[in-house]
């Protein structure tokens, strides 16, 4: 049985640009809101996020939004879309104000105001040297992000459809006009109704293997999109943290090297100083896990397989490691039984953010193609969407500003949207196709299991597709993820019930990581140069001359087509990168 | 690599008159993560597919994976083989109604924590940037900003076994969160809600919600604190 609801705005995923935007919306009484979830809102990665929110508080010396601006331009590898950045930087200040007011437990400095400490690759005057900037709560500033928007909406009465998992978005002629969820509790579907629809759906760095995000990570609301023809844009730019724990890559936050902490390779040398003289491991994050990986290659690593490096904080103040980062530390104890006031950390990088995702503008609006028409009554915002204000490499901290920002700033865009506009008509039988796709996997009864893909896959993007890329490797993965997604075809999902089939919505969480990674893949090979989180061993250099442009991947009945639209650069022309 | 014997308490309503155990013996590294294990038997193993539990972070963050581990409520990503041996008995945790295997219903635990208002109560507007807060204020509250609702701690409570009204530790720790946080307002409400029937007085000061705490939180130092700010006013 179908069951209908009908909302002005829903808001698909409850992380911290989700809660973020459904706050805006609940502002307006005259507006009805809904949340849906497919976890319980405080599940969501936002809360696993470590280190700090960036803005030019200014709360410990002297800082500026250009400077911060700069940063993460050049953070960016000059891929980032400069009016965006400009916009996210300025606006940062405010909404860390008013994080603040809505009672979030930032750590003080002396004065009473925000304590504000280092962080990779921000720096003042243009790159001279760290400056304190990024806002935090100990280490586990997300976790205090994702609880006190849940507070504030709770404070608000949003309404909460959690353990709702949306399979689809319904389309009238061009526009948007609602979702398709399937409740988990008892397997029934459910059509929402909405004005405006925003996606804050998050990664996909379940992808790869070792990596630092939630299992739940699997790309849902880009490949939604990207089914019904909405390109994925710069999916060959991927992030790889630097500091993962070893095997597990559960995330060390860089607040680590923020607070002091340093890369060190299996011979005890502190290497940083030779890949970036000036900031040293407070390079950005593609720069400090290249110079890993180089290290690795040079037989530097430690270990008997000579696999990794570590982070070291043993120089610090025990009180340093207690009380300003405490859960990373606490993790190093509890995974690998390393206490690290006395021994390194075993590290090694990991997949950690998605740089692309749906293409949106400053409005958080969806766009369709590489002339930037927006698609009216949907928006996107924080990891699922790409504005891009991070381009070919994120800086720590500015995914929080992202979501807190654009969040923010389209809920403010679907008021407007609601206001002077109708419910556009959802057919009869817009269910059907996620009926039919249910139907497809409850028939499944093959050979193969999803567990058993999802290793190969997992095996292959961290070998092909990972920090270092080669054509050969590239061309290969390809090929295998294509056979993959033959294979998937017909796994087998034993559970056949209705009521809290977790399988089958794994089974269906996975379909979407495949079909994203084969994106990925075909547009880490197209992209002859290495920029930022995408580091190609056969081009070894930027080249700006031919690449400086965003890739749109577009799924079309005859496969996937590649387009390209140009970088918007306003104040900072391209110049090499040097930290 | 270890043989691990895993039991684990199984319960569908759709397909079952009544809860049973299952058993498999399986052979991991003594490092793996019970959620892993409980991963890799949904997975791999003949019989667990519909296996059904909840998880997300793997971590120790997002508080998806309480569970009862050989008698003691812990996260399962938190929780390595070596910790609890080669005996491994997984339930869900208790007091909540369960609805599938290792998922129990979450609703009553989620209702309860917004019934003691878990946001800040402030009169009058805001300052153009951030309210001042000293280190040291900041510091009072530090403890219990640190939950992550995973319920170990309400639902290893014998009062709220005893007593499903009963408020329970997450959501007084909650409430102490605010109560304790010199920008705060509200206290006098939140405090006037624990003073009820089934409120903080059904604490009988056990301990078992402190052992439970994964994110080491001493919630009966709170609770404590909590009851003498009833009683005494807050220090």
């Amino acid at each position: 049985m179908v069951t209908y609801h009908k909302f002005d705005a829903i808001v698909v995923g409850s992380g911290g640009a989700g809660l973020m935007c459904a706050l805006e919306l609940s502002k307006h009484k005259h507006l009805k809101t809904a949340v849906i979830s497919k976890l319980y809102p405080p599940r969501s990665h936002t809360g696993a996020a470590q280190g700090g929110i960036s803005a030019s508080l200014g709360n410990m010396e002297e800082d500026s939004w250009e400077w911060h601006m700069y940063d993460t331009v050049k953070g960016s590898d000059f891929l980032g879309d400069q009016d965006a950045i400009e916009f996210m930087v300025k606006d940062a200040v405010d909404v860390v104000y008013e994080l603040e007011h809505m009672g979030l437990p930032f750590d003080r400095n002396d004065q009473g105001k925000i304590s504000q400490r280092q962080f990779g690759g921000h720096a003042k005057e243009f790159g001279k040297a760290p400056v304190k900037r990024a806002a935090h709560a100990a280490d586990r500033t997300g976790h205090m992000i994702l609880q006190t928007l849940y507070q504030n909406c709770l404070k608000n009465d949003v309404v909460f459809f959690d353990e709702y998992h949306v399979l689809d978005i319904i389309e009238n002629k061009g526009r948007v006009a609602g979702v398709v969820a399937l409740r988990l509790e008892d397997g029934e579907l459910h059509v929402f109704q909405a004005k405006a629809t925003m996606f804050a759906t998050g990664g996909y760095g379940r992808m790869w293997k070792v990596t630092s995000n939630a299992i739940t990570l699997t790309g849902d609301g880009v490949a939604i999109a990207y089914r019904h023809g909405i390109p994925f844009e710069d999916p060959e730019f991927y992030q790889f943290h630097p500091t993962g724990i070893y095997k597990l890559g559960i995330l060390i936050s860089e607040a680590v090297r923020g607070e002091g902490g340093k890369l060190m390779n299996g011979k005890g040398e502190y290497f940083m100083t030779k890949y970036a003289p000036n900031l040293k491991d407070l390079a950005s994050r593609d720069v400090c896990s290249r110079a890993i990986y180089t290290e690795l290659r040079a037989g530097n690593g430690a270990g008997p397989d000579k696999d990794y490096v570590y982070i070291d904080v043993r120089h610090l103040p025990p009180e340093v490691i207690d009380h300003k980062i405490p859960d990373v530390t606490g993790f190093a104890r509890t995974y690998l039984g390393v206490e690290p006031k006395t021994e390194p950390v075993p590290i090694q990088p990991t997949a950690h953010y998605a740089m692309g995702g749906i293409p949106t503008d400053i409005d958080a609006r969806v766009l369709r193609d590489e002339k930037n028409t927006p698609v009216p009554g949907f928006y996107a915002a924080g990891e699922c969407a790409c504005v891009s204000v991070h381009g070919a490499n994120r800086l720590g901290t500015n995914s929080l500003v992202d979501i807190v920002v654009f969040g923010r700033r389209g809920g403010k865009s679907m008021v407007k949207f609601c206001e002077e506009n109708d419910f556009a008509e959802i057919p009869a039988d817009a269910f059907k196709p996620v009926e039919e796709r249910i139907e497809r996997f409850r028939q499944m009864n093959g050979k193969d299991t999803m567990y058993d893909i999802r290793a190969e896959l997992n095996e292959l993007m961290d070998r092909d597709v990972g920090v270092y890329r080669t054509e050969q490797g590239l061309t290969d993965a390809v090929k295998k993820i294509r056979e993959l997604q033959q294979r998937y075809r017909n796994i087998s999902v034993k559970d056949k019930g209705k009521y809290y089939n977790t399988e089958l919505l794994e089974a269906m969480e996975f379909e979407n990581l495949l079909e994203l990674a084969e994106a990925v893949a075909v547009a880490a090979l197209a992209r002859k140069e290495s920029r930022g989180g995408h580091a190609r061993d056969d081009f070894p250099k930027r080249d700006d001359q031919n690449w400086l442009k965003h890739t749109l991947v577009v799924k079309t009945a005859k496969g996937l087509e590649l387009k390209y639209k140009p970088v918007v650069i306003t104040r900072f022309q391209p110049v090499e990168r040097k930290y | 690599m270890v043989q691990v014997t895993f039991k684990v308490r199984r319960f569908n309503p759709e397909t079952d008159e009544k809860p049973y155990w299952q058993e498999a013996q399986l052979d991991v590294p003594d490092t793996e993560r019970v959620v892993d294990v409980l991963r890799l038997l949904k997975g791999k193993h003949e019989g667990w597919s519909g296996l059904a539990f909840r998880a997300s972070c793997v971590h120790g963050i997002c508080g998806s994976d309480a569970m009862l581990i050989n008698g003691i409520n812990r996260l399962a990503c938190k929780t390595l083989v070596r910790d609890v041996g080669t005996s491994i008995t997984v339930e869900p945790i208790k007091g909540l109604p369960v609805k599938r295997d290792l998922l129990v219903d979450m609703e009553p635990f989620f209702a309860s924590y917004k019934a003691l208002k878990p946001w800040l109560i402030t009169n009058g507007s805001a300052p153009q940037k951030e309210r001042l807060q000293s280190p040291e204020d900041r510091e009072v509250f530090d403890d219990t900003t640190k939950c992550i609702l995973c319920g170990a701690c309400t639902t290893s409570c014998p009062s709220f076994w005893a007593n499903g009204e009963f408020l329970g530790p997450a959501t007084i720790v909650n409430a102490h969160r605010f109560i304790f946080d010199s920008r705060d307002q509200g206290s006098k409400e939140r405090l006037e809600i624990l003073n009820q029937k089934n409120g903080i007085w059904r604490c009988r000061t056990i301990f078992n919600c402190t052992d439970a705490c994964p994110r080491d939180i001493q919630i009966t130092k709170a609770i404590g604190q909590v009851k003498k700010a009833i009683m005494f006013g807050k220090a």
